[in-house]
């Protein structure tokens, strides 16, 4: 058991003349949430592509508990137990409520071609274990109601909530939100920062990009700061609020209030 | 839901006896040979409807596998092999054969993709064209013989010498195309094709190998339409090329997109209506691709789900309507969409 959790060390990419990411190292403690700030175009989002195996990190390691996972393909990465949202939501928009979380049972489950085809004891307990897992996480995310529904009947923000559920199902160990609220309004921020309070509240390790800064205050254990792809601060929020180059670079002068 | 279930069980049921029943409603041999045909072409149908339909991956190679199947039989059971040895094994060849095909095609998406299996498939015609020693050239195969007979252990035998027990032989292996392709989209299985199909990049990152899944699809898609193939070769007594040309696919792609792709019901629908509506249509000559040419265009159009999901969006209406009637709340589709799984 490393206390650290996640860790990425030197991480760099680069696109073709561009450094999007610069050298970036830091960790994230178990059952902690750990956001990742900056201005756009800082590169936080193409961390979080590195982190699940999107894109191929320039140079640097990634550690999920000790282990390095840098370089591996996507779905490996989530059987590794770290999964994700994207900031322009992403669900299976042609299928259900109930069917996205079923998808997102799948790395839990064995059944192969023919357990499927001769409903072996094996495919029954899966199925068993995603129903319950179904509905444990519809209550979870407050959709219980919606659970028949088609995705593209949802509000935008059940949909975020819907898309924080699809990445719950496989209960990871690491869950990287990156802007959850992008494009909400005040009240339904509140909603999902309740739920990523709850989330980390049932021991969940946390990762998450917002722009939002009085949520991020308020939600925060450590925040790493970045711009033009590097790491100019790391802290408490406290300690980040006060950093001069911080101000400078991103806040605004006038912020800290 | 559950009036609703049972209702679907007698609906179901009704279509079984029908199909049992048909031997004795076909007016005449010729019409019955367009029924046995259809059965086949629905085992086809059925099955590009796993890989295009569910799995999202447009595979235009399918007469090719369909080829395989169809060669397989007839080379292997005219050479004395007995049909039940040589179907299983032309299917596997086939589906051993789109293993190969899929590892370079299947890196490939969208129409990359179609072009990639299209001309797989135009290469398995040419071939059965031209490898004169094996396949017999332009003029095929001829005299295949008809299903080896089963035996039974007290009362003699099976054979398939008459068109009804033709028929029935057919009617038992759509039957368990069918079943076959309904365990696996009513499954997370399923669940992870439809997943690969409407978001690859989601699906990746869900923890879903999504080569692999498609894979899985290819596979099994191409060792049913082998085996359609191998019972079509045996069946009819001989093939040509024009057995694996993709003249044959463009026919279960029209079969399926009208009948409607993702659904279980469409295939089977398509391939039964169409081949019955253009005999009827007889008199209308070479009109008759013009109009079927026109009707693809408007079901693309305006029915983009097909023939049968067409009729099961229009029942979720229906539902939601009467919901909001009695209950006065707004409610959504609780049925109907036939990819529904779990
Ligand atoms: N796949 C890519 N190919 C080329 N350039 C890219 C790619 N992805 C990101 N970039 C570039 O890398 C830089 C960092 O982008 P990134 O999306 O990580 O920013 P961000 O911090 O998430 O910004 P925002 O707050 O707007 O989401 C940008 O200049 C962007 O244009
Ligand atoms: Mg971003």
């Amino acid at each position: 058991m490393y206390r650290v959790l996640l860790k990425v060390e030197n991480l760099t990419k680069h696109f073709e003349g561009l450094v999007a990411v610069s050298e970036v190292s830091f960790g994230v403690n178990r059952g902690d949430i750990l956001a990742i700030i900056g201005p756009n175009g800082a590169g936080k989002t193409t961390v979080f592509n590195l982190i699940s195996g999107m894109l191929r990190p320039t140079s640097g390691k990634i550690y999920l508990n000790g282990e390095d996972i840098s370089g591996l393909k996507p779905y490996h990465i989530a059987h590794k137990g770290i999964a994700r949202t994207f900031q322009t939501t992403a669900l299976f928009d042609q299928l259900r409520v109930v069917d996205n979380l079923a998808i997102g049972y799948k790395l839990r489950t064995s059944s192969g071609f023919w357990s499927t085809i001769f409903h072996t004891r094996r495919w029954k307990e899966d199925r068993a274990g995603c129903e319950a897992k179904i509905m444990e996480t519809l209550g979870f995310i407050g959709l219980a109601e919606k659970a028949l529904h088609f995705v593209s009947t949802l509000s935008q923000e059940e949909q975020k909530r819907l898309a924080i559920g699809v990445a719950l199902m496989s209960s990871p160990r690491v869950i990287l939100l990156d802007e959850p609220t992008g494009g909400l309004i005040q009240e339904e921020t509140d909603g999902i920062t309740n739920l990523i309070k709850k989330m980390k509240a049932a021991g969940l390790t946390i990762c998450i990009i917002e722009h939002k800064m009085r949520m991020i205050m308020d939600l925060a254990d450590r925040i790493v700061v970045l711009n033009f792809g590097e790491k100019i601060a790391e802290g408490t929020p406290e300690e980040v609020s006060k950093d001069q180059a911080v101000i400078e670079a991103y806040l605004g002068g006038d912020y800290v209030a | 839901m559950v009036l609703q279930l049972i209702k679907q069980k007698w609906f179901y049921l009704a279509i079984l006896a029908i199909a049992l029943a048909v031997p004795l409603l076909v007016p005449n041999r010729y019409f019955f040979q367009i029924i046995i045909i259809s059965c086949i072409f629905a085992i086809a149908t059925l099955s590009m409807n796993l890989i295009l339909g569910y799995t999202g991956q447009a595979s235009l190679a399918h007469a090719g596998f369909f080829g395989i199947g169809a060669y397989g039989v007839g080379l292997m059971t005219k050479a004395g092999v007995s049909f039940w040895l040589a179907l299983p094994a032309s299917a596997l060849l086939a589906a051993l054969v789109g293993f190969l095909i899929g590892i370079p095609t299947l890196r490939t998406r969208g129409s990359y993709f179609a072009i990639a299996t299209l001309c797989f498939g135009v290469i398995v015609s040419i071939i059965a064209g031209n490898w004169v020693s094996l396949t017999g050239g332009h003029t095929g195969v001829v005299g295949i013989p008809r299903p080896s007979p089963i035996p039974l252990p007290l009362a003699g035998e099976i054979t398939f010498q008459t068109q009804t027990a033709q028929y029935y032989l057919v009617l038992a292996f759509l039957l368990l195309t069918l079943f076959v392709m309904h365990r696996l989209v009513y499954s997370l299985q399923g669940l992870s094709f439809m997943a690969v199909r409407n978001n690859e990049v989601l699906a990746d990152a869900v923890g879903i190998n999504t080569f692999a899944t498609k894979m899985l699809s290819f596979v099994v898609a191409n060792f049913f339409a082998a085996l359609a193939g191998g019972i079509y070769a045996s069946i009819i007594g001989s093939i040509s090329p024009s057995t694996a040309s993709y003249t044959l696919t463009f026919n279960w792609l029209v079969y399926l997109l009208l009948g409607g792709a993702a659904t279980l019901s469409g295939p089977i629908a398509g391939a039964f209506a169409i081949p019955i509506l253009m005999e009827y249509m007889q008199f209308l000559e070479e009109y008759r691709q013009l109009i079927f040419g026109a009707l693809l265009i408007v079901v693309i159009i305006y029915f983009p789900r097909g023939l049968m999901g067409g009729l099961a969006s229009l029942r979720v209406k229906a539902v939601n309507y009467s919901h909001r009637r009695k209950a006065g709340v707004p409610s959504a589709a609780e049925s109907g969409k036939p990819d529904q799984a779990f």
